[in-house]
């Protein structure tokens, strides 16, 4: 039945989890299996990525269809990593309330779509997280004309969230630590929800600070629009693995450590060949000249050079696709050169 | 029926048949096929079952209902019952699961009255009147509901907001945060009243029923009116103003960012009646016009030539009729209201799907959260789908 169309693909998606976990024997299964993921997307010749439906800085297909951002240059780093070739990917949109399951049952490999690294998800969620790639808070969005100051003046407001998201559990806080009324208006796809907030069914749109600039940026006209200076949460954005498959924790994790260092180091993609002659020992173990670090991750040992070239460092992502959309480095700068949060262990 | 006696063919038995252990015995090829077939199922069943508790066990997700008693801390805009984010999972999915109620039950009255009157239209002498209700029909039936639901959700938001509302009259506002009523304040009072004006209701059904019955013994007729205006009117107002006749107005008035006061319609639940209502009208109009066409044309020529008029035709020969014809189909309408309220999700309204939705994305346990939804909308539908059985037999033509 049509009509039923909507609710039928939902239960059938979960309904498919179910059947997944279920199916000892499934092809799904098999790669859902922990410990296994590598060899599954190799056997494949392709990574699957769960990324955003579609949030402009970290996750939007462009007019050819391409997709591109933050979180797709990290689906790209990791195929780059794995494979040699940033293009073996497939990019699945997840919404929020369908991200885990897709990642639980087998149907995303990796979710890099600005997902918060919680207690209870890292548990009872059956994933981990692999690496914090953005450190981000939660903030509030208002219509400028509106003349408010602080998020406490929301008394009594209409606010639009996205369901399903540590954003509407930080809300719900933050509105009862302050004694703040308010009525939510919960929708699940990202364009609808912003839909409403531009339509003026809500008051205030919130979600993550980041989130906020690249909606503001999108809009026609970005000063029609004030974020306020309140950041109510701690959002640490991190990649998700499958819980217990250790080797592909180990490549994603050690994947954006790279990012980090080649930063540190001055390592980018226009000069990553000159480099490879650099005396400097951490950078000669970094890029395969000495040593086997990448065969302890049981990679090419040149991988760290194909990361490189394929997406950059990690301020060159930042400045290719979220500087635009005007979001500083804040705490996302390096902390071995202006105290931010950003710190990669040695490559030793 | 007890006097009568037994019919003694009934009591004979069949000669009884030694059981052979034997293929060629018929109830023993019976007895094994039943076996193996249970066996096969069963088997089935316990394999998918095991694996999935393995599987669950290997990606160490949680399982169980433990999580109904936890903190839910999601904010819920439309509530029946008082619910604050403190409050349990559980508590959460009883709003859900009243939310979708309130949509299904008033859509289900609603979209009864709207389609029988557009399919009564539908049969009209008047050609105007008669086309109206066939492009409608035509029109809404066509147009998948989803993509209704957005329209009539776009529209609704497309609305002024609450500074610039509409104010057709004193205390109405019509804004993109809904429609606001003004609304009495409720006391004790006013539930004692509605408590007198449903008893009243039952009393006067039963009166009915009553004066008809006496009438078909003796041909006189008993005018219920007087009973009904005592018991539907007389009595509650009396039992209000004797609790001291409280009557305070709560008018809506713009307080800050909204409207406070009043009673609210969101646009989310009423985009989602709106959609509901109308599509399913669609289909009842052709119900009941199928209905109406399927009682002989004698019936309606018998009926004139009683020398009634024709809305008593209508009211009392045909529409008995024709309701033992609408009733079946009409079941499957009532249900597919109730499932297609989940489409709610896609304009926002916080029904059990999309509660429970967020549940199950908040607790990770995707299992427990769909056999949820499974339950609540099995439980619905099998309700609706009892009455609606019992109704039909009650009507059914009674063959002595």
């Amino acid at each position: 039945m049509p009509q039923f169309g909507l609710f039928l693909k939902r239960a059938l998606g979960m309904a498919a989890l179910g059947l997944t976990l279920a199916l000892p024997g499934h092809a799904q299964a098999q790669q859902a299996a922990p410990a296994n993921t590598i060899d599954a997307v190799r056997g494949r010749g392709q990574l699957v990525c769960g990324v955003n439906t579609g949030l402009a800085g970290f996750a939007q297909p462009d007019s050819q269809g391409v997709w591109r951002g933050f979180d797709v240059d990290y689906c790209r780093a990791v195929s780059a990593a794995v494979f040699g070739d940033p293009n073996k990917v497939r990019y699945v949109p997840t919404t929020p309330q369908v991200r885990f399951t897709a990642l639980q049952s087998g149907e995303v490999d990796l979710l890099s779509r600005n997902t918060t690294w919680t207690l209870s998800r890292d548990t009872a969620l059956g994933l981990d997280f692999a690496a914090t790639n953005f450190f981000d808070g939660q903030g509030f969005m208002v219509r400028s004309s509106l003349g408010l100051k602080s998020a406490k003046e929301l008394e009594g407001a209409t606010i639009c969230v996205q369901p399903g998201t540590t954003t509407e559990q930080n809300l719900a806080d933050w509105a009862r630590a302050n004694r703040i009324r308010f009525t939510p208006v919960v929708i699940e796809r990202l364009e609808e929800i912003v839909a409403a907030f531009i339509s003026g069914r809500c008051d205030a749109f919130t979600t993550d600070v980041s989130g906020l600039a690249a909606t503001r940026s999108a809009q026609q006209k970005p000063d029609d629009y004030l974020i306020l200076p309140e950041v109510i949460s701690k959002e640490p954005l991190a990649l998700g693995v499958r819980q217990g498959d250790a080797r592909f924790a180990d490549i994603v994790r050690w994947t954006h450590f790279l990012l980090l260092s080649a930063e540190e180091f001055g390592i980018n993609q226009a000069n990553i060949d000159q480099m490879a002659n650099d005396p400097r020992p951490e950078v000669q173990r970094m890029l395969g000249r000495n040593g086997e670090l990448g065969k302890m991750l049981g990679l090419d040992n040149l991988w760290a050079v194909n990361v490189i070239k394929a997406v950059g460092n990690y301020a060159e992502i930042f400045d290719r696709h979220l500087k635009p959309i005007g979001i500083q480095r804040g705490p996302n700068a390096l902390w071995t050169t202006t105290g931010g949060l950003q710190y990669s262990p040695p490559f030793r | 029926m007890s006097q009568t006696t037994i019919d003694p063919r009934s009591l004979r038995a069949p000669p009884r048949r030694p059981l052979r252990l034997s293929w060629s015995d018929e109830r023993v090829r019976a007895i094994v096929w039943q076996v193996l077939v249970v066996g096969i199922i069963g088997t089935i069943v316990w394999w998918l079952w095991s694996n999935t508790v393995h599987n669950l066990e290997v990606r160490r997700i949680a399982t169980g209902f433990g999580f109904l008693g936890r903190e839910a801390g999601l904010p819920i805009a439309e509530n029946l019952i008082p619910y604050s984010p403190t409050d349990t999972y559980f508590r959460a999915l009883l709003i859900g699961l009243l939310n979708t109620l309130k949509v299904a039950v008033v859509g289900i009255v609603l979209a009864t009255i709207f389609g029988t009157l557009i399919g009564i239209a539908r049969l009209s002498k008047n050609w105007l009147l008669s086309k109206i209700a066939g492009v409608y029909i035509e029109v809404i039936r066509d147009l998948p509901l989803l993509l209704q639901l957005l329209f009539w959700y776009a529209i609704l938001q497309g609305l002024p907001g609450p500074r610039q509302a509409l104010h057709p009259v004193g205390g109405v506002f019509l804004s993109n945060r809904g429609l606001k009523l003004p609304w009495i304040e409720w006391q004790d009072a006013h539930s004692y009243a509605l408590l007198a004006f449903a008893l009243g209701a039952l009393f006067t059904w039963f009166y009915r029923r009553d004066a008809i019955r006496k009438r078909i013994l003796d041909g006189r007729p008993r005018p219920v009116w007087p009973v009904a205006l005592g018991c539907l009117l007389v009595l509650p107002v009396a039992i209000w103003a004797a609790a001291g006749a409280p009557w305070t107005v709560d008018w809506p008035e713009l307080r800050g960012f909204n409207f406070r006061g009043g009673l609210n319609m969101s646009p989310e639940y009423f985009a989602l009646l709106l959609g509901l209502t109308t599509y399913t009208a669609g289909f009842i109009a052709e119900i009941v016009r199928a209905g109406i066409l399927a009682v002989p044309h004698g019936q309606w020529e018998a009926a004139q030539a009683l020398g009634l008029r024709s809305g008593q035709v209508l009211k009392q020969v045909v529409l008995p009729q024709a309701l033992r014809v609408i009733i079946p189909p009409m079941t499957s309408q009532y249900l597919n209201i109730t499932k297609n309220s989940s489409l709610a999700v896609a304009i926002g309204y916080q029904d059990i799907v999309s509660i429970a939705n967020t549940t199950l994305n908040q607790t990770g346990q995707a299992i427990e959260g769909i056999a949820i939804i499974m339950l609540v909308y099995l439980s619905i539908s099998l309700s609706i789908s009892l009455f609606m059985n019992w109704y039909n037999a009650k009507i059914a033509l009674v063959e002595r």
